[in-house]
């Protein structure tokens, strides 16, 4: 680990409420997107990075205008808010930068001046008594720094008195931002892989393959059992959509690794698509409608082609959130549908099990049926802490009950470990504390703003591991995990301790061994 | 009949009409507006009844805002109550005869007043106080406080330091309503607090006073937790599955 160029926080047990520190998060700032990049995914750019196109303050109100025309959420969210404050000490972006502008409401506040100024009575003829202020060149700079300092983790919204996500107001900046030629480097250039090669590395198809039988060779080795991981398989019953880093990136393959075994152990056909070879779907973190929906389409057409009868989201956050939440609407992966478009998919599809489904609904499943067998001990080295996934703890659920996202993970867990322990409450559950990379933040010219985002998560960890020794972080999120693999060194624990639900299942779960 | 009258009587008028057609236009834009995707802040209801509950239990009870922050929570929901309180005992300047409820509730009306004005003092002594809840605040955030502390101590004065005459202010209220104006009385506090409570109305539909219909609308509260179970679409969002868009090239 090279010597950070910030100061990191240090842990002091409690989650402290910082003082506000004007300006102390405003040098924080990711690359831009280039116009190549913001063009594939359908947005112009200016002639550099960053440089806005001719016209771009109308455009901006414009876009702001049929945004508010289209969702409800932002048309509610602009006007409802009371400055009540109850937001304000909710954010781990604002706990760990003190910077007043990370406060949920004051995010807000960047585009709700806006929408005053240009879409109240009382914003435009009173703009000074009610805040409301014209867009200018450095408020555009603003909205990118600090909608890209935003994971869209949702916590604020639990929170206001109003459900006030800020994470829609984000999503709605960024688009706006996207209007106006100043993407986002990281997001966009990812979105872009994603509609040209179906997935969010770039990996194509044979690459896939291949990599997948080194991944098979590698369980033959260590477990002495033939598990596949098939690729393409025509009349599966079953079709695994993961986050691409399962297939090359640790801890992630170790997650991989569990899911093919346990559809061998439970003797389920399925198959992965080089076709849809990404369950993350960054089209959510930039807001945008379209291009959420033409990422999507990739497994739509993948179940199609390849005629099979469930889905299973594998371990992460964001694409579980868009997969329970919306694909129901996107494409047509779920039940009721009574239009053309989605009953030619959900006539395929069994009615007996929900979609889509999440691979720890599907491993608990068969985990109460019996169907797969544990020695517990051998995960005896471990003792474990789970950290709630934004997205799937305040975006979508599992099972049939709500907070069922809470309980299954949970049950998966402990039933393949013997040593488990909770973090605190008030980090855990609907309030959990995001990794502080989610959203888009992942990257390294943000990397500032991932350590001190990841000091309330830091803090409640640091707790269990005093109080009992924990040393794995289990998670259900391909961000989470590159995240804390990146941050928790900074913090003084070892990278080791980061890993997935599906490992710890790799690890305790009983293959037979075929007669030769 | 006094030029006074005159004036208070046209000044109700105006109010009324910007505050019932503004919010009307506002609630209108709010329902005609779609919700696109499936955004409820989970864990969230499966069914309308647990929506339904959850909703009541934000409106009752400030759910939320009770996690989030104990103080505000006393002092907006103390507020809150006292207000509503306030607004059943003022009823009964507004019928003949008084319907009974609104004559139960005169007791607890009185002191209303005063928790009301103690809530909004808490509420106001936060944004001095709090540093970031001072970064938050504009202008009008302490002018609407300003306004409903100046309602609610007009009002206590004329109830507790200088009474006004009740009757004759009824009796204005209820010419009003039925466009037959009768003479108001002309005592100082009385048309400060009315000049106030016009204030009020007016500014309802054009500022943050809009939380109070836009909580019923907020998707992240008001949606169920259906998304797997029914197909939920935009209008706007139609098109996509009938064009070429159902391909992902
Ligand atoms: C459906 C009805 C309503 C609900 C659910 C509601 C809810 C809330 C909540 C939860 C807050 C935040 C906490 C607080 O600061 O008190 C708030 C603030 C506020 N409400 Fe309401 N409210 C409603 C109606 C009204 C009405 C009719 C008025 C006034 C005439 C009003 C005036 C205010 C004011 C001025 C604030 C801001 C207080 C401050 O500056 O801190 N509310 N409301
Ligand atoms: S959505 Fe999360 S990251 Fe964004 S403002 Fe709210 S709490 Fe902060
Ligand atoms: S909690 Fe909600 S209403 Fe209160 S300041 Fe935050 S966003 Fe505004």
């Amino acid at each position: 680990m090279a010597a950070p160029q910030f100061e990191v926080p240090k842990l002091t047990g409690n989650i402290e409420v910082p003082a506000v520190k004007e300006g102390a998060a405003a040098h924080i700032k990711s690359f831009p997107a280039n116009a190549g990049i913001q063009e594939i995914i359908g947005f112009p750019g200016g002639s550099e990075p960053g440089e806005l196109i001719d016209g771009w303050h109308d455009k901006a109100i414009a876009k702001m205008g049929d945004l508010l025309g289209r969702y409800r959420s932002l048309r509610v969210f602009m006007d409802a808010c009371v400055h009540c404050g109850a937001c304000t000490d909710k954010c781990h972006y604002f706990i760990g930068t003190g910077d007043p502008k990370n406060m949920p409401v004051a995010r807000q506040e960047l585009m709700r001046s806006v929408y005053r100024r240009h879409f109240t009575f009382a914003g435009k003829y009173f703009p000074s008594l009610v805040g409301a202020k014209d867009l200018t060149k450095e408020l555009v700079e603003d909205w990118y720094k600090y909608y890209y300092q935003c994971s869209e983790c949702r916590r604020c919204s639990v929170f206001c008195p109003y459900g006030i996500d800020t994470a829609e107001v984000t999503m709605a900046g960024r688009e706006i931002l996207d209007t106006i030629g100043y993407g986002q480097k990281y997001t966009n250039e990812i979105m872009g892989k994603l509609h040209k090669i179906g997935n969010n590395l770039g990996l194509p198809g044979p690459a896939l393959q291949d990599t997948l039988e080194g991944l098979e060779e590698d369980i033959l080795d260590a477990t002495g059992v033939a598990v596949k991981l098939p690729l393409d398989v025509k009349g599966a019953e079953v079709l695994l959509i993961t986050p691409s880093a399962d297939f090359f990136a640790e801890p992630h393959v170790e997650s991989l690794m569990g899911y093919g075994k346990v559809f061998h152990a439970s003797g389920t056909s399925w198959t992965l698509s080089s076709k849809a070879s990404e369950a993350g779907n960054f089209g959510m973190f930039i807001g945008s409608y379209e291009n959420t929906r033409r990422a999507a389409m990739r497994i739509r057409e993948a179940a199609l082609e390849l005629g099979v009868k469930r889905i299973v989201v594998g371990e992460c956050g964001h694409a579980w959130r868009v997969a329970y939440s919306f694909w129901n609407t996107l494409i047509g992966v779920g039940a009721g549908g009574t239009d053309p478009f989605s009953i030619e998919l959900q006539k395929q599809l069994d009615p007996r099990y929900p979609a889509p489904q999440h691979i720890c609904e599907f491993t608990n499943d068969l985990i109460k049926q019996g169907k797969l067998k544990f020695d517990k001990s051998l995960n005896d080295h471990r003792v474990v802490t789970f950290h709630d996934s934004c997205n799937v703890a305040r975006g979508s659920r599992m099972g049939d009950i709500p907070g069922g996202q809470f309980i299954i993970p949970r049950e998966v867990i402990k039933a393949v470990v013997n040593n488990y322990y909770d973090m605190a409450e008030e980090t855990i559950g609907e309030s959990t504390f995001c990794c502080g990379g989610g959203g888009g933040i992942l990257t390294d010219d943000l990397l500032e703003i991932r350590v001190k985002g990841a000091l309330p998560r830091m803090e409640a960890l640091n707790n269990v591991v005093q109080d009992h020794k924990v040393n794995f972080l289990a998670l259900i999120c391909a961000i989470c995990k590159a995240q804390f693999n990146k941050v928790v060194p900074f913090y003084g624990f070892d990278m080791s301790m980061v890993g997935g639900v599906h490992q710890l299942v790799s690890t305790a779960i009983l293959l037979e061994k075929e007669e030769e | 009949m006094s030029f006074l009258t005159v004036l208070y009587a046209c000044v109700f008028y105006a109010a009324t009409v910007i505050f019932v057609g503004g919010l009307v236009a506002k609630i209108r834009c709010y329902a005609r507006t779609p919700a696109p995707l499936k955004i409820p802040t989970t864990p969230a209801p499966t069914t309308t009844g647990g929506v339904v509950l959850r909703m009541a239990r934000e409106v009752a009870l400030f759910e939320s805002l009770f996690k989030s922050n104990k103080w505000i929570w006393l002092f907006g929901w103390l507020f809150h109550v006292s207000l509503l309180l306030v607004i059943v005992r003022h009823l009964r300047y507004f019928t003949e005869p008084v319907w009974f409820w609104v004559a139960m509730a005169q007791p607890f009306g009185t002191y209303a007043g005063f928790a009301m004005v103690a809530g909004l003092g808490g509420l106001w002594a936060r944004r001095f106080l709090v540093d970031r809840v001072r970064y938050i605040s504009t202008p009008s955030d302490h002018l609407i406080l300003l306004l409903l502390i100046g309602i609610g101590t007009s009002g206590l004065g004329m109830r507790f330091v200088n009474h006004t005459d009740i009757v004759g202010v009824k009796n204005f209220f209820l010419g009003l309503m039925t466009f037959n104006l009768q003479p108001l009385p002309s005592d100082p506090a009385l048309l400060v607090h009315l000049s106030l409570v016009a204030l009020l109305m007016v500014i309802f539909p054009i500022s943050k006073l809009l939380h109070a219909p836009g909580v019923f609308f907020s998707p992240t509260r008001n949606q169920t937790d259906d998304s797997r179970e029914r197909r939920h679409l935009a209008p706007w969002a139609v098109k996509f599955d009938a064009a070429s868009g159902s391909k992902s090239e």
